[in-house]
């Protein structure tokens, strides 16, 4: 039994707004894979939820006609993972998800609620971010949309107005066409872990395959909130491939990262791993998009 | 005081259609456990973490410590009970769990079950590291995993012969 005072049921999205707003107590409940602990943990005992886990219209990945990428919030890891749109055009978002716990967990977190609950953490956020995603609101005027580096406020708070719920997730098509991106998750088992650190590079190249022309990265666990790394991609873009560039967008990166100690590993330690993935991440990248080493 | 608050729910529950009026804080497994009394489910962490409560919801793995019994309206549940035959006779991969040696307390060996059932049901064929992949939401104190991977082989090997046998 948990420790749960009501609980509110939504089934579809207008009813998850008007429950917003006339319950503005009530929590947002999606797959509950962290709110569900919390309560168990005493930290939210006696709270009131909204649920909207039973919305099925936000269920799935879509191509709009102008060829956005859209995952509805309620999407899980394992739908996402399983897709045939993601694994087309965005396969390092299905692969980042299937990283995550177990497949118990894959199959009830949802890509929603592991944006809406501003971990630094959490395993999809970063190639979300690394690819320039698109949050959408909804709320009682209509939809908003946020770039979810805007929608990431500070640890654990993002941007979401009391009367909204997140109902999608979009890429737009400039942000994924051409290319090809990696995800390394490290962390001190194989499964049912957080990742110590986590990193997500994708790259584009040049038609003759021998040059970069665009690098995004974003980390995970480099700060309070998933963080791109801009002294990275700037230290890359235009520059030929090769091996001193993977090093320069290492040395790029570790200017602007700035993780913490804690109970999981060292400032220093994260530091060092940070510097590899990014090796890797940018290494692996290239090669997926077929780049020609100089 | 809270005021207790139910909810009427419909859903098949080991191949039967069932209605039951829950308490809206009950887990699955609580449901499951205490309303029907099913305690193959078992309760090793309530937060998701060890895989001994699982079941399928529409045939798909859930730990249903973290799965709100509400939620079951409409769906299907499947749970160790539902894989003995009705003179009780024991499954192929519970006689394979046996067999192997894959048991010792027995405390996570029905998660493990439903875990494995779901992936036999899929006819795939799966290395064993990619079964130690699938299998990794389930925790065994106690038999090292070795014979509970063995088991899950011998089971999955056993059906693919039968099918490839029947085709
Ligand atoms: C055993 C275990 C292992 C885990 N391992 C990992 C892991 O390896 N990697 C990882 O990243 N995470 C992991 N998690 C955490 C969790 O599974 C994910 O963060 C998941 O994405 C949460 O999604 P949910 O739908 O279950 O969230 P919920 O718990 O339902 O919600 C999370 C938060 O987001 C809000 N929210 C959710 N959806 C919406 C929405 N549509 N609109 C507005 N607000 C919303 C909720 O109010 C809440 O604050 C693990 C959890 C468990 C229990
Ligand atoms: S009891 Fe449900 S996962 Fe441990
Ligand atoms: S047999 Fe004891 S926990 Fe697995």
């Amino acid at each position: 039994m948990y420790d749960i005072n009501k609980i509110y049921e939504a089934n579809s999205v207008e009813d998850a707004v008007r429950l917003r707003m006339e319950e503005p107590q009530a929590r947002i409940i999606a797959g509950g894979s962290d709110l569900l602990i919390s309560i168990r943990a005493g930290d939210l005992a006696g709270c009131d939820l909204i649920s909207i886990y039973t919305i099925d219209e936000l269920r799935g990945v879509s191509l709009d006609d102008d060829g956005t990428i859209r995952i509805g919030s309620l999407t899980s890891f394992a739908a996402v993972t399983k897709n045939e749109i993601i694994q087309k055009y965005v396969r390092v978002l299905g692969e980042a998800a299937d990283k995550v716990g177990g497949p118990q967990i894959r199959n009830i977190g949802t890509i929603g609620g592991n944006t809406c609950n501003g971990v630094t953490s959490a395993d999809t956020a970063s190639t979300l971010m690394a690819y320039d995603a698109i949050i959408e609101l909804t709320g009682s005027e209509g939809k908003r949309l946020v770039p979810i580096e805007e929608f990431y406020l500070r640890a654990k708070r993002v941007d979401i107005h009391p009367d909204e719920i997140q109902t999608a997730i979009l890429i737009r098509p400039e942000s994924y066409r051409g290319y090809e991106g990696f995800y390394y998750k490290y962390a001190m088992r194989g499964a049912m872990d957080i990742a110590t650190s986590g990193c997500s590079a994708n790259v584009k190249l040049s038609e003759d395959k021998k040059t970069i022309v665009d690098a995004r990265i974003c980390y995970g666990v480099a700060g309070p909130i998933p963080m791109r790394t801009r002294s990275a991609e700037q230290a890359v873009k235009g520059l030929p491939v090769s091996k001193e560039i993977v090093e320069a967008f290492a040395a790029g990166a570790l200017q602007d990262v700035n993780p913490r100690t804690s109970w999981r590993a060292t400032k220093e330690f994260r530091l060092h791993i940070q510097g590899e993935l990014a090796r890797r991440c940018l290494t692996e990248s290239i090669n997926r998009a077929g780049g020609i080493w100089s | 005081m809270i005021e207790k608050q139910f909810k009427t729910i419909t859903f098949t529950l080991n191949g039967k259609q069932v209605t039951t009026s829950v308490d809206m804080r009950e887990s699955l497994s609580d449901m499951l456990r205490n309303d029907f009394g099913l305690t193959s489910v078992k309760k090793g962490c309530e937060v998701g973490e060890c895989g001994a409560c699982t079941v399928l919801v529409n045939g798909e793995v859930f730990a249903s410590c973290i799965f709100l019994a509400i939620w079951a309206d409409g769906k299907d549940v499947l749970t160790v009970e539902g894989l003995v035959d009705v003179d009780g006779t024991i499954s192929d991969i519970q006689q394979a769990f046996i067999d192997e040696t894959a048991v010792q307390c027995g405390f996570c060996t029905p998660g493990f079950i439903m875990s494995a059932e779901h992936l036999l049901r899929t006819g795939k064929r799966y290395t064993r590291d990619e079964l130690r992949k699938e299998l990794a939401g389930n925790m065994c104190r106690c038999t090292g995993y070795h014979n509970i991977i063995n088991a899950v082989e011998k089971a999955m090997n056993a059906r693919l012969a039968k099918k490839a046998g029947k085709e």
